[in-house]
């Protein structure tokens, strides 16, 4: 810099404006703050003895520079901002009021608050309800292969206890790896054929901060239109540019490939992603992993696959869908996965390479900034994977108890239809399209309804509970929200091993007739729509 | 060095038979050191670690490999007096059971005169295995309440080393980074395949930009035996690595298959509920027993149990609002509680130093989002009456609703926020305020009930208070405090409360048994003892490494006692320094912090003795000397005390003269012993 200026000498510099002064004041103070500035205050105050007119021009020039470097941040901000006195300020301050922190609570919501079933004691098949103190059957929670409650689980879950107490209190990378951790990791990576993985101490954390691990801004991701909410929100955080195709539809996911393709021809090659899920949480049914796997190949996108409901589930040993569809776990480049459900434990995993693996520890946010999972559940993972395999026949029970429970419903029932695959033990039941139409049911005319129905089978004794849909950012206007993937109203059936054929089938009467019930009673009858209360709107 | 194989691969659950022996062959060694020095008189604040004088390895050695010989003799007291003020035989049970949960047994098959016996071998290594988790109360003296009196809370004086170590970082960083690409500009030209996942290949753009990973790969890479040591057994105020080598410069690390015992100075666990035996253990045993492993569900599916809505209200009561709500984990209650407050045309103002979560939730809210100067009140409010006054940006709409998030005690710094302040511009400026107590509920205040409770202020000062429950309480998860209104409307509109996963038993039996025993239902004058020690064990601490020389940032309450180390090299200098002497401290450096205050993060806990904080202290002394990390120039406190007797009334008074002289300040530099004498009295004094 300065033999260049050193040829400028000639160079004067004009006056000053008052601004400039004043950002040379403001620069020097801050200057002073800086480690080292002695030295180059030293070096300044020389050079200025020798030739004063040299420094004030690099002076100058470094200001000039640090004044470019700043000024995008300058310019959006300050120069938008209207000027006001002190006195103005104070008044608009003294005028501003805020809304409340939280809206009152719709009608719709304070049902569920109200209504929420508690479960006194363990939430096994059959469940002690608090305040009627009835005992029912349980068809709501994930507890498919009645793991919860195995003895033999609980006694090395508490020795575990007793050996590591509950907390790890720490984040993995600050000694909150535990052995237990290492081994489950490396169990569930053999069980579904991986290299490595990666466990969070949450299940529904885990994609949300895995997604933008990879993910960039100016990166693609091309994600089925039916994804689930943490699948969502870690595309919203990842700020890469996402892509929809229309549910399982493998047609349009390949339009939409080629789509992105032909856009980035000539361009940089940015990362490119598709994002599917296993079974559908908010549909059920199942992806076409080979065709998925044949056009991520084809089009030379990576493929992020959500297990989260179809680890333990599907085929043989529970691998998932990579064993169900006979897909090499390997053309998959990343498997996530939840231990909450079906294995009866905690958190979530990522098995991939271990280049991958080994990525998401020092980047993914919900892994690096929080506590590693409580030993316990580390173990329990370990042994319900082990059981899994060491006794597929498990498997087999709950596709058994899935059959006659679905007989009970899909084709028997005239009002619903279950839109899960057949494999999926948790039965998805939406109202058929004909009623619908007929009674005009709205979104959430459907969801009272449902929930009305949900009501009605516990009332005879079984527990079953409606599919959630997920909730509105606050401030959405009524427009947005009406552009917003939403899953269809529904009534979650969760099937387990813990009854017995004949006690499952005796449950899948129940809520046929509940629903039923709803269907041919008075107050959901075409143009009677008394309890129609909006939930979808209530966002604000 | 204690060497057992271990291979977490060999059978399918952990046995915990090793363990115990482990445990036990250390802390033999403290039962039976204290018993040889302490007979003199009272109690000495005495300093028992033998790496003072000779190497910090072979005597060490020496003691741990004839544990069992030392261990056999029944001569040795099992128990001492916990206290010297405790003059009878008798008493000692309670003191000394009352933080190891081991009363009621105790009381079963002992009587008061037979605690005195020898203890049997097998007892022996049971009280052994305790203290590993959690060290006996060495004397009432150790103890002291954290409150914050005064009116004007102080920021932390923050020193600066000279400018030397300055420059000299960023060279030493300089210099890292010119070898970094040095070793990239020949690698890549000569071992083009470890390179391969930074370039695109066939179609495929690599998944990691070089750039990024240019840190990971060519500075964090040297020092990565420093983080993520796998450990086994109870994370108390010892813990257990798992020895590990690496022949491939940290790429990859292998299991010796040896373990060996640190003092753990890194884990969260300020209250020391981190234990595998004690009421919270054998409650989370029976809650098991009865509930099983998991609710296999979400909260708003079915997986409300009436252990959940107990926890709620205890939270609740604890912090002091009208109702509470849990999550299976801190990350996920700060990630979805946000987008269930504020959203399009709110504004978040968030400190600068917030933790990732916070910023995880900021972000997905879809709020505009402004940040103010990390616990600069000042700044804060320029924020606000610029924010307020210009309203929305484009349209100068007003705000609807404006949040200011902040956390109670910050994980890296060791600061507390300025509630007071917080407070007085909330009044003013109307915004809602929402606290992360991760790190202070518990942790903090004469009642261990968070920076209300140390401040005095009452919590419905303030709109949100969330905390977790992975710190203080031993278990996993976090929770939101607010009013019943609030609360009620968050369950239905968070996503964390519809999707993820709800608490297990486990996890909830621990919450609830530690609440109670922190607010002194159960085991009554338990709780209060941890929380007395933590707070004494803090300020003992920072006072020993203030004195030592060291730079040290936080308030003076802190349980978080971040040490500055500066100089990347020293980073790894100090972890080693500190494993050799068997203590495991967490080092932070880049990006964690900004690039030239790397440091070391102590974390000080109640299950920790007065004896283990003298041998952490020895241990900074002598790294601090080797690594020259002891340039504190007094500022900050720790400085020599003017004449003997008087200090604690002039002391703050004649620093504060010679800031404002602008006179010369000694930088402290006391010596190990003098700080071990005084530190038990002058730890109740200002620090500063
Ligand atoms: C301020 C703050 N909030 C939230 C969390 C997350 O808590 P958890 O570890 O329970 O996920 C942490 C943990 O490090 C934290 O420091």
């Amino acid at each position: 810099m300065s033999s260049a200026m050193a040829n400028s000498t000639y160079f004067h510099p004009p006056d000053l404006p008052p601004t400039a002064l004043h950002f040379i004041d403001a620069a020097i103070a801050s200057f002073h703050k800086l480690p080292g500035s002695a030295i180059a205050l030293r070096y300044i105050r020389s050079s200025y003895q020798d030739d004063p007119v040299r420094s004030l021009v690099e002076l100058f020039l470094f200001i000039f520079a640090v004044r470019y470097l700043l000024a995008p941040a300058y310019s959006t901000k300050r120069s938008k901002n209207v000027p006001l006195t002190e006195d103005e300020i104070d008044e608009l301050v003294e005028d501003w009021t805020p809304e409340p922190l939280t809206s009152e609570e719709t009608a719709f919501e304070r049902v569920e608050n109200e209504k929420r079933p508690v479960i006194v004691g363990p939430a096994g098949p059959k469940a002690k309800l608090a305040g009627s103190g009835r005992t029912v059957t349980n068809l709501g929670n994930y507890n498919h292969y009645n793991f919860a409650a195995n003895p033999e689980l609980i006694g090395k879950g508490i020795s575990t206890v007793r050996t590591y107490g509950v907390g790890p209190c720490s984040p993995p990378g600050f000694y909150g790896t535990q052995d237990v951790h290492m081994k489950s990791e490396a169990d569930i990576a053999a069980h579904i054929g991986m290299p490595a993985c990666i466990i969070y101490a949450q299940s529904f954390s885990t994609i949300s901060s895995m997604l933008p691990a990879f993910s960039k801004r100016g990166d693609v991701i091309v994600a089925d239109k039916a994804v689930n909410f943490p699948i969502r929100k870690g595309l919203q955080i990842s700020r890469s540019q996402v892509r929809w195709y229309e549910h399982n539809n493998m047609a349009d996911l390949e339009r939409v490939l080629q789509r992105v393709v032909k856009e980035g021809q000539g361009k940089p090659l940015t990362r490119r992603f598709i994002v599917t899920e296993g079974l559908f949480e908010c549909v059920g049914d199942m992806v076409d992993l080979p065709k998925v796997v044949e056009l991520k190949l084809k089009y030379k996108f990576r493929l992020i696959l959500d297990e989260t409901w179809s680890y333990g589930i599907l085929g043989r040993t529970g691998r998932g869908a990579t064993e169900q569809q006979n897909v090499d776990p390997m053309q998959v480049d990343m498997i996530v996965g939840g231990l909450a459900g079906a294995l009866a434990s905690g958190g979530g995993f990522c098995a991939s390479t271990n280049e991958v693996v080994e990525h998401q520890r020092l980047s993914a946010a919900a892994y690096t900034y929080s506590a590693a999972l409580p030993a316990l559940l580390a173990t329990t993972a370990s042994e319900t994977v082990a059981l899994l395999q060491e006794q597929p026949q498990l498997i087999q029970t709950l596709r058994e108890n899935t059959k006659a429970m679905r007989a009970q419903l899909d084709p028997r029932s005239e009002w619903i239809r279950c839109t899960s695959a057949p494999e999926n033990p948790v039965l998805i039941l939406v109202l058929k399209d004909q009623h619908i139409e007929d009674r005009k049911l709205s979104i959430a005319d459907q969801e009272a309804l449902l929930q009305d129905a949900v009501e009605e089978a516990l009332a005879n004794g079984v527990l079953v509970t409606r599919l959630k849909s997920p909730p509105m950012a606050v401030g959405t206007s009524a427009k947005e929200a009406q552009r917003e993937w939403r899953p269809r109203p529904g009534i979650k059936v969760c099937v387990t091993t813990g009854l017995s054929r004949k006690e499952t089938e005796a449950a899948g009467k129940v809520v046929r007739h509940a629903i039923t019930s709803m269907m041919k009673g008075r107050k959901w009858q075409k143009g009677t729509l008394v309890a129609a209360t909006p939930s979808a709107a209530a966002a604000a | 060095m204690p060497i057992r194989t271990l291979n977490p691969f060999a059978t399918a659950a952990p046995t915990p038979s090793p363990i115990p022996e482990i445990l036990s062959e250390k802390d033999s060694i403290h039962i039976e050191t204290r018993e040889v020095v302490a007979p003199k008189k009272g109690f000495r604040p005495r300093f028992n670690i033998p790496f003072v004088a000779s190497t910090p390895k072979a005597p060490r050695v020496v003691e741990i490999t004839t544990p069992q010989t030392r261990l056999e003799p029944p001569a040795i007291p099992a128990f001492r007096p916990p206290s010297p003020q405790i003059p009878t035989l008798s008493l000692p049970t309670i003191n000394l059971t009352t933080a190891t949960g081991e009363k009621s047994k105790m009381e079963e098959n002992t009587k008061p005169l037979t605690l005195f016996q020898p203890p049997t071998p097998t007892e022996a290594k049971r009280i052994a295995k305790q203290h590993a988790a959690f060290g006996p109360l060495g004397s009432k003296q150790h103890l002291y309440t954290s409150q914050f009196s005064g009116t004007e809370f102080p920021e932390p004086i923050e020193d600066e080393p000279p400018y030397y170590y300055l420059i000299t970082t960023y060279i030493s960083y300089l210099v890292l980074i010119i070898f970094g690409h040095v070793r990239d500009f020949f690698g890549k030209r000569f071992k083009p395949e470890n390179y391969k996942h930074l370039r695109a290949r066939d179609g495929y753009a690599p998944l990691y930009s070089d750039f990024d990973n240019f840190y990971i790969r060519r500075l964090q890479l040297r020092i990565n035996d420093c983080f993520r040591r796998p450990v086994t057994g109870v994370p108390g105020r010892f813990i257990t690595l798992l020895d590990r080598t690496s022949d491939d410069f940290n790429l990859s690390f292998k299991l010796t298959g040896t373990t060996t015992e640190t003092l753990n100075m890194s884990s969260y666990n300020y209250l020391g509920f981190a234990q595998a035996d004690g009421e919270c253990a054998d409650a989370a045993e029976q809650c098991m027993r009865k509930y099983g492993i998991s609710f296999c569900s979400s909260r708003a599916d079915i997986g409300t149990s009436d252990l959940h809505l107990d926890v709620e209200k205890l939270v609740a009561n604890f912090v002091g609002k009208e109702a509470a709500t849990i999550h299976s984990m801190g990350f996920v209650t700060n990630a979805s509680v946000f987008p269930a407050l504020v959203g399009k045309g709110c504004l978040l103002i968030s400190d600068q130093l917030n933790h990732a979560s916070i910023r995880f939730g900021a972000r997905i809210s879809g709020s505009v989002i402004d940040m103010f100067k990390h616990n600069d009140m000042t700044d804060l409010e320029r924020v606000l009456r610029e924010r307020i006054s210009q309203g929305q940006p484009r349209t100068h709409r007003p705000w609807r609703k404006i949040l200011v998030a902040v956390e109670g005690l910050y994980s890296m710094e060791g600061t507390m926020c300025n509630l007071p302040g917080l407070v007085a511009l909330k009044k003013k400026y109307k915004f809602a305020l929402y606290v992360d107590e991760a790190h202070s509920i518990g942790a903090l205040g004469p009642r261990g009930r968070g920076v209300c409770d140390y401040f005095g202020i009452d919590p419905h000062e303030i709109d949100i208070l969330m905390g977790t429950f992975t710190k203080s309480f031993g278990a996993n998860g976090g929770y939101i405090c607010a009013s019943k209104a609030i609360v009620d409307k968050i369950r239905v509109t968070n996503a964390g409360t519809i999707f993820g996963e709800t608490p297990t038993p486990a996890v909830l039996t621990q919450i609830a048994t530690s609440l109670k025993i922190i607010a002194g239902d159960t085991a009554p004058g338990q709780g209060e003892e941890r929380l007395q020690r933590l707070a004494f064990n803090s300020r003992y601490l920072r006072l020993g490494l203030k004195r030592l020389g060291f730079i040290v940032y936080g308030h003076d309450d802190s349980p978080i006692i971040p040490l500055m180390l500066y100089h990347p090299a020293k980073i790894p200098a100090f972890s080693h320094e500190m494993l050799k002497r068997k203590i495991s401290v967490v080092v932070v450096g880049y990006p964690a912090t900004p690039l030239i205050s790397s440091r070391v993060r102590l974390c000080v806990s109640a299950a920790h003795t007065k004896d283990d904080l003298d041998r952490l202290l020895a241990a900074c002394d002598q790294a601090g000397d080797v690594l020259q990390l002891k340039f504190s120039s007094g500022i900050a406190g720790g400085a020599e005390p003017p004449i003997e007797d008087e200090l604690a009334a002039t002391k703050s008074a004649n620093l504060q003269s010679c800031l404002e002289v602008g006179e010369q300040l000694t930088p402290p530099r006391w010596r190990l012993a003098d700080i071990i004498k005084r530190g038990v009295q002058d730890v109740k004094q200002p620090l500063y």
